[in-house]
This record gives structure tokens, C-alpha cells and sequence, in this order.
């Protein structure tokens, strides 16, 4: 287990196949990640990159395992913040699993870095950004907040 | 013996796009409770020192405990002990505290469990695999008006 180590657990009213393409696509992922956008081919070893919408990187990795729709691995490391640059690549993991009629989504961020600074500022976007992505999906409508890249970042 | 400040051992954190108000409600009254907290209804004296239970459908104590802090509407806490189950009974009592934080237009809702050291690690999991489940519902009911039916995990295994 890595040393750093975010786990988040949420509920959605939908299905395995719409919630994965809301965590992939632009139309969504514009909604309830701040614009942002993710350019992927979406295969096995294909560079990720989570694109903010100046056109700047936000985060790159690559897609480490895929398995549409019920699990996702992505290597992520920060690329616009200096220190969390600097520690390296992250793991981020991301389960569907249907229960009735919901999808449990079960979203793991991890890093080999102790005390991680990225996994601390992850940790307080992760629970934001989901509750968002649920409000979308069982309301037609995300949460103000998370709408638009933050003017100051 | 946990007290207030001690160190939570779990903490679950969601954001609801309602008010403190018809959160606190929601977290408060068996009415609401009934619907997201596996068909719980909760009780809570609104007071420091007033009793908190949790019963099930035919009346039998779940868990019980006592109100730490009661402050309307920004946060509640309250001791916790589990009755319903044998395994549990014998066990030292935990701290459950909900604290309420408007956020833009939603409220965060952080509920955050303060274990006694001397808890075996096992009985941890009830609330790691619980809480998600009871707060996606109470989100689903405050934002859409209706909560889907998720069975509640056996808490013994």
C-alpha cells in the first residue's frame, strides 16, 4: 500500500456505462471538474492529460489499466504546480460497481511519497468534484462551485 | 475513555446543494432518517447531555448514546455505542460528530468518528463501508426527493 493514500466511496443513481462517460468525456468532465478536459486516446499505455482550459496541463500520466466500464488506472502526476510536480507520479484508481440501481464509485488516489502534498490537495478536491459529478447525474444539474476553473489558479 | 479532541480514526466528507437548515433537519429527525439510514429512525434530545438513539423499524435500539455538543445549525455530536448486535454490546462507546459548513451553494457535510484505542480494527469496517451509503442517500433525498434502495451491508462480515 502506498504511503499516501485518498479513498472516496459515493452512491450515484445511474448506470456503470453513464458514469463512465461522464468521468471521461469533455461534455462532462466541463461540467463538474472545473472545464476541464481529458485528452486520451483511452487504451492501455495511451498518455493522459487532464487539460485546463487556458490550454495549460494540469495533470499527465498514462492509462495504466482500462476495463470500460468498471475500472480505471491512471498514472497522474501534477504538471502546473511546482512542488507537487516534483513528487513524482500518483496512482489513481477508479471502480464502478452496479448495486441495484445504483453504481458504486470508489475513487483511490495514492502516491510512494510520505506526508504527500499532492495527495493532501487532492484530498480536498476528490469529495467536491464527486459530489458534483452525482448532482449532475441524478439532477441534469453540478454544483455552481465546481463549474468554472478557479480565476486565481 | 475517547473525549471531543481526540483524533477522528474515520472521517467521510459530501457536499449537499441544500441549506444548514434542511440539513440539520434531515441529520435530526426520524422522519428523514427513516429514508437514507437503512430505515433508522433517529431521536435526539436538542441538548447537551440529552439522548441520541438510533431504532429500527420495530423499536429495538440500534445504537444509543448521549448529545456532546448541540449547536443548530453547525454541528452535533454524540457518543455512540452499537446494541443491536451481541458482538458489539461489550464494546467501549465511540464519538460521532456531524459538522455542517455552508460551501458556495451547498453545505459540507463532514462526519468524522472518534474510535476508542482499544477497538479492534475489524469493527472499524461497519462504519468505513456504512457511511458512504447513508450519505449518498441523504444527498440523493435532499437534491432529487427520493433515495434508492441500497441494502445495508452485514456489519458482522
Amino acid at each position: 500500500m502506498a504511503n499516501s493514500r485518498f479513498v472516496y466511496v459515493t452512491y450515484i443513481r445511474t448506470t456503470p456505462e453513464k458514469l463512465w462517460r461522464a468521468l471521461t468525456e469533455p461534455e462532462f468532465t466541463r461540467q463538474y471538474w472545473a472545464e476541464t478536459w481529458q485528452d486520451c486516446a483511452w487504451t492501455k499505455g495511451a498518455s493522459w492529460k487532464l487539460m485546463i482550459p487556458d490550454g495549460r496541463v494540469g495533470d499527465a500520466g498514462e492509462v495504466l489499466e482500462i476495463d470500460k466500464p468498471h475500472r480505471l488506472v491512471l498514472s497522474w502526476r501534477n504538471e502546473f504546480m511546482p512542488e507537487l510536480r516534483a513528487e513524482g507520479f500518483s496512482r489513481a484508481t477508479f471502480e464502478l460497481e452496479p448495486q441495484g440501481d445504483m453504481v458504486k464509485l470508489t475513487l483511490t488516489h495514492e502516491i510512494d511519497v510520505d506526508g504527500s502534498k499532492l495527495i493532501e490537495a487532492v484530498s480536498s478536491g476528490w469529495p467536491m468534484i464527486l459530489a458534483s459529478l452525482k448532482s449532475l447525474l441524478e439532477t441534469g444539474e453540478s454544483l455552481e462551485a465546481t463549474r468554472n476553473w478557479p480565476k486565481d489558479m | 475513555m475517547v473525549k471531543l479532541t481526540d483524533k477522528p480514526g474515520s472521517v467521510f466528507v459530501i457536499y449537499i446543494a441544500t441549506t444548514p437548515e434542511k440539513l440539520w433537519a434531515a441529520l435530526t429527525s426520524a422522519e428523514f432518517s427513516r429514508q437514507y439510514f437503512f430505515g433508522r429512525a433517529i431521536t435526539v434530545e436538542p441538548k447537551v447531555g440529552g439522548r441520541f438513539q438510533l431504532l429500527m423499524a420495530d423499536g429495538t435500539v440500534d445504537c444509543q448514546g448521549s448529545v456532546l455538543e448541540y449547536d443548530k445549525p453547525r454541528r452535533f455530536a454524540v457518543t455512540w455505542h452499537v446494541e443491536w448486535l451481541p458482538e458489539y454490546r461489550d464494546l467501549p462507546e465511540g464519538i460521532v460528530i456531524f459538522d455542517l459548513a455552508p460551501s458556495a451553494e451547498t453545505v459540507r457535510l463532514t462526519v468524522s468518528e472518534i474510535h476508542d484505542p482499544a477497538l479492534p480494527e475489524k469493527f472499524k469496517e461497519g462504519g468505513r463501508t456504512g457511511w458512504p451509503i447513508i450519505l449518498s442517500g441523504l444527498k440523493s433525498l435532499l437534491e432529487t426527493g427520493r433515495v434508492p434502495k441500497i441494502e445495508m451491508p452485514n456489519p458482522a462480515g
